[in-house]
């Protein structure tokens, strides 16, 4: 499945400056995977030692939170869109 | 009233990052890696993506009690602890609300004293936002940021609006699209672009991140966090100089993204650290409605990551499910002994009443939460008799008048004639 992947510029520094990356897996884990390695850099950012995403970094699957479903078990289906985003504020 | 700042500049050390003004902001430390940054419009760490604050320079000179006590009526005269170096030059007048004292809270919470620090009377917006939105949009000052903004449940909308239009900044500013009518107008009023977002604020909130990304304006509790946040520690301040220089043994606050619990124990343990104050940390607790209570949650079950929830509670200024402090607010709760209470739409809309009738402030439905939240955890035996507890008010009731709407009795409609009021009465005036 063929996915949009969008980091925050924070992060797009690690990826030659590409803010939007075409990826593509069947679930999240999968597309993190492949982005991890083309971009090795960028591996660390995105998945802690155990492979799982950090508390400062929230993943959406389209609008939604991926902690509200499988989190990288969630599947992907074609054409959805990817957003990372970094410490979220609050208040 | 005019309220000038009366000391000619702050010199704290050399500066971290100038835009040509005669005010500069402090670097910035994570508080994950400790990886140091130069003062900037970021509040996220480039290593670990955790969250970003100021460091002030060791060794800098600090007042005495007598010294504060001889400034300004301001949050500002507590300026070496804020993250600046020069001559703050927006939102002079912000901060210094009352501390009241309540008998009555302290009968029903079977302690020996409680006091209530009013912020529902902030100036100029009736919400502690205006706390944070002073430090931050000197930061926006002192980075050459020329546009403001922010995602917000309300008071800082209406804090931010209120501030950038004083300061004569154009201000983007994002709410959930079915905010309190209050607060909506709170905020069109001073003209800012507002911004309906459809989706709850942490909906909203995730905009205002790529928001920040792409227009690189100051979003003041996102990209300005780090300076924002500490204004909250003035809070604390005020209440250790209100009380005479010296700590109460508790402090009851209610929590959204977790901030304020966090800024209130660093503002306390500064005072401590400074020498101005001596003795037991206040022991904090924090409240959430039932109907949005990551943080309380957190508390209780343990460990250091939050579980999101999707946000169903009136209290509307607390309904932030994807809390970014909160493990920090946890970890602050937890280290000074103290706990937490979650409660119903019902008794926050009790707690609102209570404090109206016991001590003449009309909070909006944080500030029931609060008040319900110090009542639960009373009932759980949390307080001890000799307790000095404060209670952390943070927005004004008329913000969320309608939340009210139908627990009032009527009030009864006569012509104008002394015996309609006497048979009202009961008997003869």
């Amino acid at each position: 499945m063929a996915v949009t992947f969008s980091l925050p510029t924070v992060l797009a520094r690690l990826t030659d400056g590409q803010a939007t990356i075409q990826a593509s897996g069947t679930t999240l884990g999968d597309v993190v995977s492949e982005i991890a390695g083309r971009f090795p850099r960028l591996a660390p950012r995105l998945r802690d030692e155990a492979g799982g995403p950090y508390p400062f970094v929230t993943f959406y699957l389209n609008d939604e939170d991926i902690r509200f479903r499988d989190g990288f078990a969630t599947p992907v289906r074609e054409g959805d869109e990817i957003t990372v985003v970094a410490a979220i504020a609050g208040g | 009233m005019t309220i000038t700042l009366d000391l000619p500049s702050i010199a704290l050390g050399k500066p971290a990052a100038s835009s040509g003004r005669d005010l500069r902001v402090l670097p910035l430390v994570c508080k994950l890696c400790h990886t140091t940054y130069p003062g900037t419009a970021s509040a996220t760490c480039e290593e670990c993506l955790g969250p970003l604050e100021p460091v002030y320079p060791a060794g800098r000179a600090l007042p005495s009690a007598a010294q504060i006590g001889a400034r300004s009526p301001s949050l500002w005269r507590y300026r070496e602890w804020l993250p600046f170096e020069g001559t703050p030059v927006h939102s002079l007048d912000s901060g210094f609300t009352p501390l009241l004292e309540s008998p009555s809270l302290a009968r029903l919470l079977r302690v020996a004293r409680v006091w209530v620090k009013n912020d529902a009377v902030s100036h100029p917006s009736l919400s502690f936002k205006d706390r944070v939105v002073a430090t931050a949009l000197n930061a926006a000052h002192a980075l050459g940021l020329d546009t403001v903004g922010c995602a917000s449940t309300g008071n800082l909308a209406n804090a931010v609006a209120a501030q950038a239009a004083r300061a004569g900044l154009p201000a983007w500013i994002f709410i959930p699209h079915d905010l309190e009518p209050a607060k909506v107008v709170g905020t069109l009023v001073y003209h800012p672009h507002l911004v309906r977002v459809r989706g709850n604020y942490d909906d909203v909130n995730r905009l205002c991140s790529q928001v920040a990304d792409r227009f690189g304006w100051g979003l003041v509790n996102i990209n300005l966090r780090g300076y924002y946040g500490e204004g909250s520690k003035t809070m604390a301040f005020e209440i250790a100089e209100q009380l005479g220089w010296r700590l109460p043994s508790a402090v009851v606050a209610p929590m959204a993204g977790g901030s304020l619990l966090t800024k209130l124990e660093k503002g306390f343990r500064e005072f401590a650290e400074a020498g101005l104050v001596s003795g037991q940390a206040p022991r904090l607790y924090g409240t959430q409605a039932q109907g949005c209570a990551p943080i309380v949650n957190l508390v209780k079950r343990g460990g250091e990551a939050v579980e999101p929830v999707i946000p169903r509670t009136i209290a509307r200024s607390l309904a932030i499910g994807n809390p970014a402090d909160g493990r920090f607010a946890a970890r602050a709760i937890r280290d000074t002994g103290g706990w937490v209470a979650g409660v119903s739409d019902e008794d926050l809309l009790t707690g609102i009443r209570l404090l109206a009738e016991s001590t003449g402030v009309f909070t909006e439905t944080a500030g029931g939460v609060t008040v319900a939240g110090a009542l639960a955890l009373a009932e759980a035996g949390r307080f001890r008799s000799d307790d000095e507890v404060v209670l952390c008010i943070t927005g004004n009731g008329l913000k969320t008048a309608d939340a009210l709407e139908g627990t009032l009795p009527a009030a009864p409609i006569i012509n104008p004639k002394i015996r309609e009021l006497e048979a009202l009465h009961g008997r003869d005036l």
